[in-house]
C-alpha cells in the first residue's frame, strides 16, 4: 500500500451503475415475502480520486444505505460497483476481505460505534490485528502516530471511550478508519451528533487529512451548509433515487430539480434580514413509503410543478445541457428541466 | 410582534438549578433572568449541556426532584410564583395557561392512547368540556395545525402518523386550552428540513392568528434567525448574550456568540478553505462556576475572566432596544468594559 497521489488526479476511483438495495418484508406465520423496501433503487454515479462527493437528502431517502452498500456491508440486490476498475458487487469471503482495507467508514454516532469495554488503543489497533499488518512495538507506535494525526494526545491510548467528549470520540473513530491507510472513506453523517462549535473542528480535521493523505470521501449529510463547504460535487437523493448531481457551486447557484429547490429553500439561514425576505417553497405532505413508491417520478406526489407525464412515466437520468460551467457535469432526473 | 407591551407577562429572576448526581453536583443553570412581553417570541440558543432545557423544565417544576433541585429564583406569571406552587396547584397551569412542546414527538405522545384521546384530555381536565364538545374542539385543533381529514384521524394512534404529523399533534395538544405562553423545547430538531419548514411556517401563521407569547429553545441559529424577536444565548448554564434578533446576528458582542456565528459554513471569507473553529471543549458543569465559563476557550480572555464571573449587563452605545452581554471585555477594542 503506497501513498496515493495527494493532488486531485481526476481518474475514477468508484463507479456505481444502477445500484439497487431492496430489503424484503416478511409477513404471516410462514414468513412469506410480501414486498420489499426499495431503500436504494437504481443509482448511477462515479467518485473521482481525491474528491469529496456530498450525498444529501432527508432521513429515509436511502443515503446511509447507499454508503453501506458501496462498502459491500450488504449483499446488494442488483447493479455494479467498480472500485479501481474491479467489480466488487459479487465478491465474497476472502476476496472481499482483501479489498476491505482500502475502503473504510466513519459512523454517525461516536457513542455507539466505539466499544465501551475496549481501550482507545485497542479500538484503533483492531483493524491492524485483524489484517495482521502490525504487532508488538510497531503496532503501539502506529497507534500513537494515528492518535497524533487526528490531533489527540498519544498517551490517551490506555483510556476508555467514556472518558472523552463527543468530538474527541469522533476523532477516535476517524483514527480507526485511517489505521489501514484506506483510499476511500464513507463518512456517514460524521458531524450530525456533534455541537456546532465542535463540528467545525472535525470538518477541518477531515479536510486536512484529505489533503495530506489524498483520501477520497463520500460525505453523507443532511446539513446543506456543511456540504457546500466540504464537497466538490453533490448528489441529492429522494426516496431511493438520485434526483440531481452537479459540482457544488453549480448545484447551489443553479438548482434545477424541484426537490433540490425546495430542499434549499427549507434550510434556515442564520441571518434575520435574509430570513424575513425569503421566498419559501413549502412542500405539502410527507415522503411516501419506500415500500410502495409512487408510479412515475418519485417526487410527483409533493412536486409543486408536476405535470401529467410525471405521474405516468419515470424520468430518466440524463445530463443537462448548457449548465453555467459549460460542461455537461450537471445531471438530473426530471421531465421538466432543460 | 416587535411592539413590546410594558407589562411583562412572564418574569424569571435569578433561576439556579443544580442536579445531584453520582459524580457530584452539576451546576446546570446558574442564575438566569429574563422577561417576556405579550406576543413576543424569545429564542433560547445554546449547545447541548448549556442548560437551556433544564431552565425551561425548571420553570414548570417538570424536573424530578431529586436529582434536580431549584436552589434559588422566582418565576412570576399572573401574579404567582410558579416555583412556590404545590404539585396540585401547578397542574392548573401546565397544559392550561402554559403549553409545552417537547423535542421528540415519538416519546412525548403516549403510544397506547389514540391521538384524539390525548388532545381531549386537557380540554376535559382544564376546561371541563363534555366528551362531545372536546371531540369537536379536537377536530378543530387538528385542522388548525394542518392535518388533513382530521375527523377521521382522531381514533388513530401515534404510530400511524409520520414524524412531522406527530409533531403537529403535539402542537395541537399544547394549543388545546388556548395557552397564554407556549414553551417549545427544540420542537423541530427531530424533523427533516422540509418538514421543519412546514412547522416553522405553521408557527408563524399561528402567532398571527393567536398572538401567543413563545419561548423557543433551539440549537440552530438559522431557526432562531427566522422566527425570533429576541435571542438569548446560553453557555455553561449562564445567559451570555441577550439582544434583539437583528442586533445579535449583525453585531454579536460576546466572544462566544461571535465565534459561534463564525464557525458556520458560509461565514468564512472568500477563498478560505478552513472553517473557523472554537478550540477546546464545553465546560465541565460539576466544577462550581466561579469564573467566566467561556474563559478557557476565549481569544479575549484576561486575568479577571478567570477570577470572577461577569454579570449580564447592557452594553453602551447600542442602537437596539435590548442588548446585554455577560463579559468583562469589549471585543471591539479588546480592553475591559467599564
Amino acid at each position: 500500500m503506497t501513498a496515493v497521489p495527494s493532488q486531485f488526479t481526476g481518474d475514477t476511483l468508484v463507479k456505481v451503475k444502477n445500484l439497487q438495495m431492496h430489503f424484503p418484508i416478511y409477513k404471516g406465520i410462514f414468513r412469506r415475502k410480501i414486498g420489499a423496501v426499495k431503500a436504494v433503487d437504481g443509482l448511477t454515479f462515479d467518485i473521482k480520486r481525491g474528491e469529496t462527493l456530498g450525498l444529501v437528502g432527508e432521513s429515509g431517502c436511502g443515503k446511509s444505505t447507499c454508503g453501506r452498500a458501496l462498502l459491500r456491508l450488504y449483499e446488494i440486490t442488483g447493479g455494479q460497483i467498480t472500485f479501481e476498475g474491479r467489480d466488487i458487487a459479487d465478491l465474497s469471503g476472502e476476496e472481499l476481505r482483501n479489498i476491505r482495507p482500502r475502503m473504510q467508514m466513519i459512523f454517525q454516532d461516536p457513542q455507539a460505534s466505539l466499544n465501551p469495554r475496549m481501550t482507545v488503543g485497542s479500538i484503533i489497533s483492531e483493524p491492524l490485528d485483524e489484517h495482521q499488518i502490525a504487532s508488538g512495538e510497531e503496532k503501539q507506535a502506529r497507534v500513537r502516530e494515528l492518535l497524533e494525526s487526528v490531533g489527540m494526545n498519544p498517551d490517551f491510548a490506555n483510556r476508555y471511550p467514556h472518558e472523552f467528549s463527543g468530538g474527541q470520540r469522533q476523532r477516535i473513530g476517524i483514527a480507526r478508519a485511517l489505521a489501514l491507510e484506506p483510499d476511500f472513506i464513507v463518512c456517514d453523517e460524521p458531524i450530525a451528533a456533534l455541537d456546532v462549535s465542535i463540528q467545525a473542528q472535525v470538518v477541518n480535521l477531515l479536510q486536512d487529512l484529505q489533503k495530506k493523505l489524498g483520501l477520497t470521501y463520500l460525505f453523507i449529510s443532511h446539513d446543506l451548509g456543511m456540504i457546500r463547504h466540504i464537497a466538490d460535487r453533490v448528489a441529492v437523493m429522494y426516496l431511493g433515487k438520485i434526483v440531481e448531481l452537479a459540482p457544488v457551486n453549480e448545484l447551489f447557484t443553479n438548482p434545477q430539480h424541484p426537490y433540490t429547490k425546495a430542499l434549499f429553500s427549507a434550510v434556515p439561514v442564520p441571518d434575520p434580514e435574509i430570513e424575513s425576505k425569503r421566498e419559501r417553497v413549502i412542500l405539502e405532505g410527507d415522503v411516501p413509503s419506500p415500500a410502495n413508491p409512487p408510479k412515475g417520478c418519485r417526487f410527483c406526489t409533493r412536486c409543486p410543478v408536476a405535470i401529467e407525464k410525471c405521474f405516468d412515466s419515470e424520468p430518466e437520468w440524463r445530463e443537462l445541457g448548457g449548465s453555467k460551467n459549460g460542461d455537461n457535469s450537471h445531471q438530473i432526473a426530471c421531465h421538466l428541466a432543460d | 410582534m416587535g411592539i413590546a407591551a410594558l407589562v411583562p407577562v412572564w418574569t424569571v429572576k435569578n433561576l439556579k438549578t443544580v442536579l445531584h448526581t453520582q459524580d457530584g453536583v452539576v451546576h446546570a443553570v446558574n442564575g438566569i433572568s429574563f422577561e417576556l412581553s405579550e406576543g413576543e417570541l424569545l429564542a433560547v440558543v445554546g449547545e447541548s449541556g448549556s442548560g437551556k432545557s433544564v431552565t425551561m423544565m425548571s420553570l414548570l417544576q417538570l424536573l424530578p426532584t431529586p436529582p434536580a433541585e431549584i436552589i434559588s429564583g422566582s418565576v412570576y406569571f399572573e401574579g404567582k410564583n410558579l416555583l412556590e406552587l404545590s404539585t396540585a396547584d401547578i397542574r392548573h397551569f401546565r397544559g392550561a395557561k402554559i403549553g409545552f412542546i417537547f423535542q421528540d414527538p415519538m416519546t412525548s405522545l403516549n403510544p397506547v392512547f389514540s391521538v384524539g384521546f390525548q388532545i381531549m384530555e386537557p380540554l376535559r381536565e382544564h376546561l371541563g368540556m363534555s366528551k362531545k364538545q372536546a371531540r369537536q374542539r379536537a377536530v378543530e385543533l387538528l385542522e388548525l395545525v394542518g392535518i388533513p381529514s382530521a375527523g377521521d384521524r382522531l381514533n388513530d394512534f401515534p404510530h400511524q402518523f409520520s414524524g412531522g404529523m406527530r409533531q403537529r399533534v403535539v402542537i395541537a395538544i399544547a394549543l388545546s386550552c388556548d395557552p397564554k405562553v407556549l414553551i417549545a423545547d427544540e420542537p423541530t430538531t427531530a424533523l427533516d428540513v422540509t418538514v421543519q419548514a412546514q412547522i416553522l411556517e405553521l408557527v408563524r401563521d399561528l402567532r398571527q392568528k393567536l398572538g401567543m407569547t413563545i419561548i423557543w429553545i433551539t440549537h440552530d441559529l438559522g431557526v432562531a434567525a427566522g422566527i425570533a424577536d429576541r435571542v438569548m444565548v446560553m453557555y455553561g448554564g449562564f445567559a451570555v448574550e441577550h439582544a434583539d434578533v437583528k442586533e445579535i446576528f449583525k453585531n454579536p458582542r460576546h466572544p462566544y456568540t461571535s465565534a459561534l456565528l463564525e464557525t458556520l459554513p458560509g461565514h468564512e471569507s472568500e477563498g478560505a478553505e478552513r472553517l473557523r473553529s472554537i478550540d477546546g471543549q464545553p465546560p465541565d458543569l460539576v466544577i462550581k462556576p466561579v469564573s467566566c465559563p467561556f474563559a478557557p476557550r476565549c481569544a479575549y480572555a484576561q486575568d479577571i475572566c478567570r477570577r470572577e464571573n461577569p454579570k449580564l449587563t447592557s452594553i453602551e452605545n447600542s442602537d437596539a432596544d435590548i442588548h446585554e452581554i455577560a463579559c468583562w471585555v469589549d471585543i471591539e477594542s479588546g480592553s475591559l468594559r467599564k
